[in-house]
């Protein structure tokens, strides 16, 4: 958000102060073309999902194809509800409870650790934060795959929520932006003169920083939201059939119903709009999160 | 970002007066002591023992079951090294590592130009940036899974808009998922399609940093707005350049959901593997053969793969800004 803001100023100074040199940030046609291409190209394939999902099955095979959405949408969305193998209901439930549990699992875990990496002296502090960054660059999920199913089958977790949702709290990423935003955000001054009232840390933690990494830890909910609910691989492994999340649930309808577009493309818009709500309410945080998170690392 | 900090020191109790303040005062010291000592590393263990529980453990261990005949059924035999020297035999895991790399390859370089171009045509004075911004951003927001299903149907070979839009420009109808090149195409598109975005908004805030003044000074020595980009926006960017070469590479070398619903959902990724990555390898051989020493041992090599594909894209990148 302060990146825009910051932006918006320099472009405006900019113009006030040397008009001659503005000229490489004139925008010519060919990009104003150009970015109107890119973002229609951008929108088009969720436009496109939108009209498949409010037509027929004998429109999407007309030709010339259909451009404009039709008025099937409430039947195609009963159908989605109401196929056998796809779970569907299960799926939305299943990916509401872990997306919520490990979002907020995340949140909690990294604002406390960052807070101690930030604010608070402790031996091996430095080395500690290194291993966290250094382990952003190994695919753990990918890579663990095997044995962390073979764990969960030995703990008797398969099919289970909770074996879906503990190997997604491991997020390095989470502890390394909330470490980045305390160091901003809260002045050592401020620790310090909280510890001289008398403050324990637990409390200088919840009264002092929580309240000033509000922001932060907002940015960092919306990502771990949007990440989780996408996410396919190891849920797909470790749930059955009968108790997907969405995105499996999604894989199911679309390899058994594969010839019934509409229904595919209905439930895959219901999958995606929890995310388009989030985009809509936040995307200006979104954007100001991605930028500010660019120029730190 | 609004600093809330004043309204939350006020909420501190003050240190309560009274006559029993000096007798604990001992103890208080202690409590204080074991406070400032214990505490912080109490607030970083919930993510170390996560980690070691779910993060270190399995590649430890994907290691340790890498080096045995591990089946389902209980069949445990230390091999060594067989699991590594098989696979590296295996025609079909080298087929997959060619599709990964392949598919890595037609995404990625157009992807990070396209980005550049747009970043920089996002960087200038335009009428409902914001709009704009967002709308590019938006296939981000869209999941993966949802990106195969809309483009899956976008390239079907019967009704598909991509065949019938060629076929207006006297195209035979294609059948992407066939051919190796056609189906890498229509995977690359997918991978573009949903981070080119997100690249150009990256490489937007790398822009934002770079001091007007020096633009002003080409300017004024006449260099072209074209010129201008080569010479000062491209290298000055090269840490956000390499950054998300870095994050696109392990991106890429990983990618499975894509492929997994253009191929309807299977993991064996078309007829003959045309478009099967290592991730789906792996999945396929622990999940489907439920061979797990095999499936570890490839996770083990992708590991690695992934390790030099960054290293060579870092030089390469450092190179390129390094001759201009």
């Amino acid at each position: 958000m302060t990146t825009l803001q910051h932006s918006r100023q320099g472009a405006r100074r900019r113009r006030a102060s040397t008009p001659a040199a503005g000229d490489v940030f004139k925008a010519t046609v060919l990009t104003k073309v150009m970015l109107g291409f890119t973002a229609i190209l951008s929108i088009f394939p969720i436009y496109w999902m939108i009209i498949i999902a409010t037509r027929s099955n004998a429109d999407v095979h007309s030709i010339p194809p259909p451009l404009l959405p039709g008025g099937n949408l409430g039947e195609n969305v009963r159908a989605v509800f109401a196929a056998e193998n796809a779970h569907f209901m299960t799926g939305i439930i299943n990916s509401v409870i872990v997306t919520a549990s490990v979002t907020a699992a995340v949140v909690l875990i990294s604002t406390l650790a960052g807070f101690a990496f930030a604010s608070l002296q402790f031996r091996g502090r430095n080395v500690l934060l290194l291993s966290v960054v250094l382990t952003m660059m190994v695919p753990l999920q990918q890579m663990g795959v095997v044995p962390l199913y073979q764990m969960m089958v030995t703990l008797g977790w398969t099919n289970t929520l909770q074996a879906v949702i503990l190997p997604f709290l491991v997020n390095g990423f989470g502890v390394f932006l909330m470490t980045q935003y305390t160091r901003q955000a809260v002045p050592r001054e401020l620790i310090e003169a909280a510890r001289v009232d008398g403050a324990s840390t637990l409390r200088i933690w919840w009264n002092v920083v929580v309240p000033a990494v509000r922001p932060g830890m907002a940015v960092l909910s919306i990502q771990t939201f949007m990440l989780i609910w996408n996410e396919f691989l190891w849920p797909l492994i470790i749930l059955r059939a009968d108790n997907p999340t969405v995105q499996v649930a999604i894989r199911a309808l679309n390899e058994k119903y594969s010839t019934n577009y509409v229904l595919v493309f209905a439930g895959t818009a219901l999958s995606i709009i929890p995310l388009l709500l989030v985009f809509v309410f936040f995307g200006r945080q979104i954007i100001g999160g991605l930028m500010d998170g660019a120029v730190k690392s | 970002m609004s600093l809330d900090v004043d309204a939350g020191r006020t909420r501190l109790r003050p240190v309560p007066p009274g006559p029993h303040r000096h007798r604990q005062s001992g103890r208080r010291h202690l409590l204080s002591w074991l406070d400032m000592r214990a505490t912080p590393y109490l607030f970083v263990s919930p993510y170390f023992v996560l980690f070691a529980l779910f993060g270190l453990f399995p590649l430890v261990f994907t290691l340790w079951v890498s080096l045995h005949e591990w089946q389902l059924a209980g069949d445990r035999d230390f091999i060594g090294m067989e699991n590594y020297t098989q696979l590296l035999a295996d025609t079909k895991f080298w087929n997959s590592v060619g599709n990964t790399v392949g598919i890595f390859v037609l995404a990625t370089v157009p992807q990070l130009l396209i980005a550049l171009l747009l970043a920089n045509a996002l960087n200038k004075r335009l009428r409902g940036r914001l709009v704009l911004r967002l709308s590019v951003l938006i296939p981000l927001v869209t999941s993966v899974v949802a990106v195969g299903v809309i483009f899956t149907q976008l390239y079907a070979r019967d009704y598909g808009l991509v065949n019938w839009l060629l076929g207006t420009l006297g195209v035979e109808p294609i059948h992407w998922q066939n051919q190796k090149w056609s189906s890498w195409i229509a995977i690359a598109t997918m991978v573009d399609w949903r981070w080119t975005g997100y690249n150009a908004i990256i490489y937007l805030a790398g822009m934002q940093t770079i001091s007007k003044d020096i633009y002003e000074a080409a300017s004024i020595d006449g260099a072209t707005p074209r010129r201008q980009f080569w010479t000062i926006t491209v290298p000055l960017l090269k840490p956000t350049i390499i950054f998300t070469v870095i994050v696109s590479t392990i991106g890429g070398f990983t990618l499975f959901a894509e492929p997994v619903i253009f191929g309807g959902g299977g993991m064996t990724g078309g007829t003959v593997g045309q478009f099967q990555t290592v991730a789906m390898f792996i999945v396929k051989e622990a999940f489907r053969d439920f061979d797990y020493g095999y499936a570890a041992a490839a996770a083990w090599i992708l590991f690695l793969l992934i390790l030099i594909a960054a290293l060579i894209n870092f030089a390469i990148t450092r190179g390129l800004g390094r001759s201009r």
